[in-house]
C-alpha cells in the first residue's frame, strides 16, 4: 500500500515536471460528447482526452454515465452528439477498424459459458482474424499472465469471480491492443483478488499499453490512475491527477469523529470553528484540516467525547463528497 | 438539383448499409468455428439429434404403417413408410433449425450475453446473424444426410432425383433458421418460447407430414398449404418421387424469401439490441 | 424458542406440505403457458393422428377385414387412452428435468427451502406430490375432453386418471433422481431424445406392440409406459381382466416407489454436503 502510494506520487510529479508537450499523442479525444437513450441523457456533453501510455480513470457512482462513455469509446454504442475520436478515427464510421486495435473488459464478463477457459481465449483471437498458430501461442502466454495456466481446460462456469475477471482481461489482450478499456475491473472481488488484478494492470502499463478505467472505488482510482475525471449525473465535475484533485478540493488530512447516530449534527455545530470545513454524514462527522491530530485534540478540549475517532489523509472520496455532496458508494 | 442528391444518397445508403448489416464483413465463419469448437466436447448432444426423426420413421412409418397399408402418391402405390419419410425429413429440418436459432441464440443473446463480447471485436452484427444461420444449416445438413442414408438403406427412396432432397431440406432449414432468429430477437423471457412450440407442433402434426392434404375439407387444405412446413414437405416429397413440376420453384422461392426476410429482421433488430 | 419452533410434522400437517405449497404458489405465475402445452398438445396429437391418420387406418383395416387388430374399435378410441398416459409420462418427466435443475442449481430454490425446517425427504415428497397434482389435473381435463367426444365408452374410464398419475410418478421419481446427479443440463435433452421419445413411440400408444419384432416386444413390456397404456386402455374401453390389471398397477407402484427412494438418495447426496 505504502509502496504504491509513493510510486503514485512519483508518477504525477514527473508528469507535472515534464509539462504538456506541444505534440501530444492523444489516443482518445472527446468534445461535447453526448449519449442519449430517448429522453434520458446518460452522458451530457463531456470533454476529455487520453494520452498514449497513461492510465486514465473515470471515477463516479453507479449511473454517472461512465459505462455509456466506455461503450461509445469502444464503438459498441453509437455516439449521440458531439465529437469522439479513438485512435485517430471516428467510431460511428470506423467501428471495426478501431475495435481491431482496442481491448475491452466489459462490466459483465460476458464469457462464453459453453467453452473452456482456453477456447474462450482462442476463439476471441479468431474473431480478430488472427492465424491459428499465432493465437495458440498468445493463448498460452496470456493464460500464464492471468495466472490461469492450470485452469486452461476448465469450464468457465467453474471459475471463481476473480479468475473470471482475469480471464476477461486476458481475453481483451489477445489482439495485443494499444488501448485497453476496463469497465469496473474489480467490482465484486475480494481484496486479495483485487490486488492481484492491479498488479497485472501495472505490468500492462509498463509495457506501454494505454488503459482507460472506470471505477466507483476511490482507492482503485488513486492506486492506478495517472489522471482521472470525476463524473456525476452525466457530467465531468473535476479533472486532474489524484494528487491534484485532492490538493484542490480537499485538505491534507481528515479527522473522523463518531458521536452516535442522533448526536452527530449537534456535535458538528460545536466543531465548526476547528476545521476549514465540516461535513456531517449519517454515521460520522468529518473535519477537513491540514493537521488532523491537532483538530482532534481541540475537539476533546471542547469537552466532546466521540465514541470513536481517527485521523487519515484525504482521499478521492473526500473530493467526491466536496463536489457532489454525496458518497461514492451508497 | 434538389431531387438528385436525395435519390443518390438513398441508393448509396442502401448499398453501403445493407450488405454489412445483412451479411456482415466476412467474419461469419468465425461464429461457425465457435459452434464447432463448443460442440467438440459435446458431440453426443449433436449426435442424438438425429434419432428423433429416425424413431418416428420406425414407429409411425413402419409400425403404424402396417395398419395404414399403401397410399397413392401421384398414381403410384407406395408403402406408408415411403410416404411419411420425406415429411419427417422436412419436419426434422424445421425442428433442428428452430432449436438452434431460438433457444441457443436466446441463451447467447440474453443469458450469457456472449454476443456483447463478440461485438467488441471487428465482427459485426450481420456476421453474427449470418454465422448462426450458417451453423444451423450445417447442422441440419448433417442430420438430413444421415436421415437420407437411412431412407436409402430401408429402401424408401422412390427415385434418383431424391439426391436433391438434401438441398431442399437445407432450404427448409434456412427458412426456419431465418424466422427463428427474427422471432428470437423479439423474445423477452423463456416463457415466450411457448409460442415457438405453439407454431411448430401444430405444423408438424397437420402439414401433411403424416397423411395427404385430401383428408381435409377444401378451405383447410388452402390454409395448410400456405404454411412453410407444408411447402417444404411437398417439395421434398415431389423430389423424392421424381416429380419435377413448376410448383417446385414456387416452394423453393417461398422458403428462400421467408428465410431472407427473417434474417433481415434479425440483423436489424440485433443491431438495435446489441448496439443501443 | 419453543413457541417459535416449527410444528413437528404430523399426520394432519405432513412434512411435504410446505414444499408442496411453495411449488403450487410458484405455479400460479406460469400456469397459463403450461395449460396450453399440457392440454392443447395431446388434443392436437389426437386430432392429427386419431382423426387424420386414423381415417387412413380405419379404411385400410376395413378393406382388408382386419379391424380385430385394434380390438374392434376405431383408431381414435384405440389411441386416446394411450395418449392420455403417454402425456402423463411427458408431464412427469418434464417436471423432473428443468424445474429440478433450476431448484438445484440455477435458482437454488431447494437450498432456500432446506434453510427452513423442510427436510430433504419432505422436499422430494413435496415435489412428487406436486407432480401428481399437475398430472392428475391435466389428465382429468384430457379425459373430460375425450368423454365429450364419446371416446370413453366405459365408466371405469374415470380410473384412467389414477393410472395417469401413477405413470407420471413412475417417471417423475427416477428422472428427478437422475437430474440430481447431473452437474448441468447437457444430458437432459439426450435423456429426452433417447428415453422419452422412443417410449412415447414404441410402447403401444400408437399401434399394438404386436407389430414390433419379437425382441422389441420384450423390451416394450419392460417399460412402465407400456403397463400404463395397457391398463388405461383396458379401463377406458371397459375390457378389464383383474389379474392383468393388478399386474400392470403393481408394476407402476413399484416403479414409482423405487423412483422416490432413488430421488431421496441422490437429492441427499447433492444437497446435504
Amino acid at each position: 500500500m505504502q509502496h504504491a502510494e509513493a510510486r503514485q506520487e512519483d508518477l504525477s510529479a514527473s508528469r507535472e515536471g515534464r509539462g504538456r508537450p506541444a505534440t501530444r499523442d492523444e489516443v482518445v479525444v472527446a468534445r461535447h460528447l453526448e449519449k442519449r437513450f430517448g429522453d434520458f441523457v446518460a452522458v451530457d456533453g463531456i470533454d476529455f482526452s487520453v494520452e498514449r501510455g497513461e492510465v486514465f480513470g473515470f471515477l463516479g457512482p453507479n449511473g454517472a454515465g461512465k459505462t455509456s462513455t466506455m461503450r461509445m469509446v469502444s464503438c459498441l454504442s453509437p455516439v449521440s452528439g458531439g465529437e469522439l475520436s479513438v485512435l485517430g478515427m471516428e467510431p460511428n464510421a470506423h467501428g471495426p477498424e478501431i475495435r481491431r486495435r482496442l481491448g475491452l473488459v466489459p462490466q459483465d464478463d460476458t464469457l462464453d459459458l459453453e467453452l473452456s477457459v482456453r477456447d474462450n481465449l482462442y476463439l476471441y483471437g479468431r474473431y480478430f482474424d488472427l492465424p491459428r498458430r499465432e493465437v495458440r501461442q498468445r493463448v498460452e502466454r496470456l493464460l500464464e499472465f492471468a495466472h490461469l495456466s492450470e485452469k486452461g481446460d476448465e469450464e468457465v462456469d467453474n471459475l471463481s469471480g476473480g479468475m473470471k475477471r482475469r480471464l476477461t482481461i486476458a481475453r481483451a489482450l489477445i489482439s495485443e491492443p494499444e488501448l485497453v478499456i476496463l469497465d469496473e475491473p474489480t467490482t465484486g472481488l475480494d481484496p486479495q483478488a483485487r490486488h492481484l488484478l492491479w498488479d497485472r494492470l501495472y505490468r500492462l502499463k509498463q509495457e506501454g499499453v494505454t488503459l482507460v478505467i472506470t471505477t466507483h472505488y476511490m482507492d482503485e482510482a488513486e492506486q492506478l490512475c495517472d489522471r482521472l475525471v470525476v463524473m456525476d449525473k452525466g457530467k465531468i465535475v473535476a479533472a486532474g491527477s489524484p494528487r491534484q484533485l485532492i490538493d484542490t478540493y480537499s485538505t491534507r488530512e481528515v479527522a473522523e469523529l463518531r458521536f452516535g447516530v442522533d448526536e452527530n449534527a449537534a456535535a458538528a455545530e460545536r466543531l465548526a470553528e476547528l476545521a476549514a470545513r465540516v461535513e456531517v454524514l449519517p454515521d460520522r462527522v468529518l473535519l477537513y484540516t491540514d493537521d488532523g491530530d491537532e483538530a482532534l485534540r481541540a475537539a476533546l478540549g471542547l469537552g466532546l467525547r466521540p465514541e470513536a475517532s481517527l485521523v487519515r489523509r484525504s482521499s478521492l472520496e473526500d473530493v467526491f463528497l466536496r463536489l457532489t455532496g454525496r458518497s461514492l458508494v451508497d | 438539383m434538389t431531387v438528385r442528391p436525395v435519390f443518390e444518397r438513398s441508393s448509396v445508403l442502401s448499398l453501403r448499409v445493407l450488405p454489412p448489416a445483412l451479411l456482415g464483413r466476412g467474419m461469419a465463419r468465425r461464429l461457425v468455428e465457435r459452434n464447432v469448437i463448443a460442440y467438440r466436447r459435446r458431440w453426443w448432444i449433436l449426435a442424438t439429434g438425429f434419432f428423433e426423426p429416425f424413431f418416428y420413421l420406425l414407429s409411425i412409418g413402419l409400425g403404424l404403417g402396417h395398419l395404414v397399408g399403401r397410399l397413392h402418391l401421384d398414381g403410384r402405390l407406395v408403402a406408408y413408410a415411403a410416404y411419411v419419410a420425406p415429411g419427417l425429413l422436412a419436419s426434422s429440418a424445421m425442428n433442428g433449425a428452430l432449436f438452434d436459432s431460438t433457444f441457443n441464440v436466446f441463451f447467447k443473446l440474453k443469458i450469457a450475453k456472449s454476443y456483447d463480447a463478440v461485438l467488441a471485436t471487428p465482427v459485426e452484427v450481420g456476421d453474427i446473424a449470418l454465422g448462426e444461420v450458417t451453423w444451423s444449416l450445417l447442422r441440419g445438413a448433417i442430420y438430413s444426410f444421415a436421415f437420407m442414408c437411412v431412407m436409402a438403406a430401408m429402401g424408401l427412396v422412390l427415385s434418383g432425383w431424391a439426391v436433391l432432397c438434401f438441398g431442399a431440406a437445407t432450404l427448409v432449414s434456412f427458412a426456419f433458421a431465418g424466422i427463428g432468429m427474427g422471432a428470437t430477437c423479439y423474445m423477452r423471457s423463456w416463457q415466450d418460447f411457448d409460442y415457438v412450440s405453439m407454431a411448430s407442433i401444430p405444423m408438424f402434426l397437420f402439414s401433411a407430414v403424416f397423411y395427404p392434404l385430401s383428408v381435409y375439407p377444401g378451405w383447410l387444405q388452402v390454409v395448410v398449404s400456405l404454411t412453410p412446413l407444408y411447402q417444404g414437405v411437398d417439395m421434398i416429397r415431389e423430389l423424392d418421387a421424381g416429380l419435377l413440376t413448376p410448383a417446385l420453384a414456387l416452394h423453393a422461392g417461398y422458403l428462400f424469401a421467408l428465410g431472407l426476410a427473417g434474417m433481415a429482421v434479425a440483423a436489424r433488430r440485433l443491431g438495435a439490441l446489441l448496439r443501443p | 424458542m419453543g413457541a417459535l419452533a416449527a410444528p413437528r410434522p404430523s399426520l394432519l400437517r405432513p412434512g411435504w406440505l410446505r414444499p408442496y405449497r411453495y411449488f403450487a404458489f410458484r405455479y400460479k405465475r406460469t400456469w397459463r403457458g403450461t395449460v396450453t402445452s399440457s392440454i392443447l398438445y395431446p388434443i392436437l396429437y389426437l386430432l392429427a393422428m386419431g382423426l387424420g391418420l386414423g381415417h387412413l387406418v380405419n379404411s385400410h383395416l376395413h378393406a382388408v377385414d382386419q379391424t380385430g387388430r385394434l380390438g374392434g374399435v376405431g383408431y381414435v378410441q384405440f389411441l386416446a387412452p394411450g395418449l392420455l398416459v403417454a402425456s402423463a409420462m411427458q408431464w412427469g418427466t418434464n417436471e423432473s428435468m428443468y424445474p429440478v435443475m433450476g431448484g438445484l442449481k440455477w435458482l437454488k430454490t431447494y437450498h432456500a427451502l432446506l434453510a427452513t425446517p423442510v427436510r430433504v425427504r419432505d422436499l422430494v415428497s413435496g415435489h412428487l406430490a406436486w407432480v401428481a397434482t399437475r398430472v392428475g389435473g391435466a389428465s382429468a381435463l384430457f379425459l373430460a375432453v375425450l368423454a365429450v367426444f364419446g371416446d370413453v365408452p366405459s365408466p371405469l374410464g374415470v380410473l384412467a386418471v389414477l393410472v395417469a398419475v401413477l405413470t407420471g410418478l413412475a417417471f417423475a421419481g427416477p428422472v428427478a433422481a437422475f437430474t440430481a446427479t447431473q452437474e448441468n443440463d447437457a444430458a437432459l435433452p439426450v435423456l429426452y431424445r433417447l428415453g422419452t421419445v422412443p417410449l412415447f413411440l414404441f410402447s403401444g400408444t400408437f399401434f399394438p406392440i404386436a407389430q414390433l419384432p419379437g425382441w422389441l416386444q420384450v423390451v416394450a413390456r419392460a417399460t412402465p409406459l407400456y403397463h400404463g397404456v395397457a391398463l388405461s386402455r383396458a379401463l377406458v374401453l371397459g375390457r378389464v381382466s383383474a389379474p392383468a390389471a393388478l399386474a400392470h398397477a403393481s408394476y407402476l407402484v413399484a416403479m414409482a416407489t423405487l423412483g422416490a427412494w432413488a430421488a431421496r438418495r441422490t437429492f441427499t447426496r447433492r444437497l446435504v454436503v
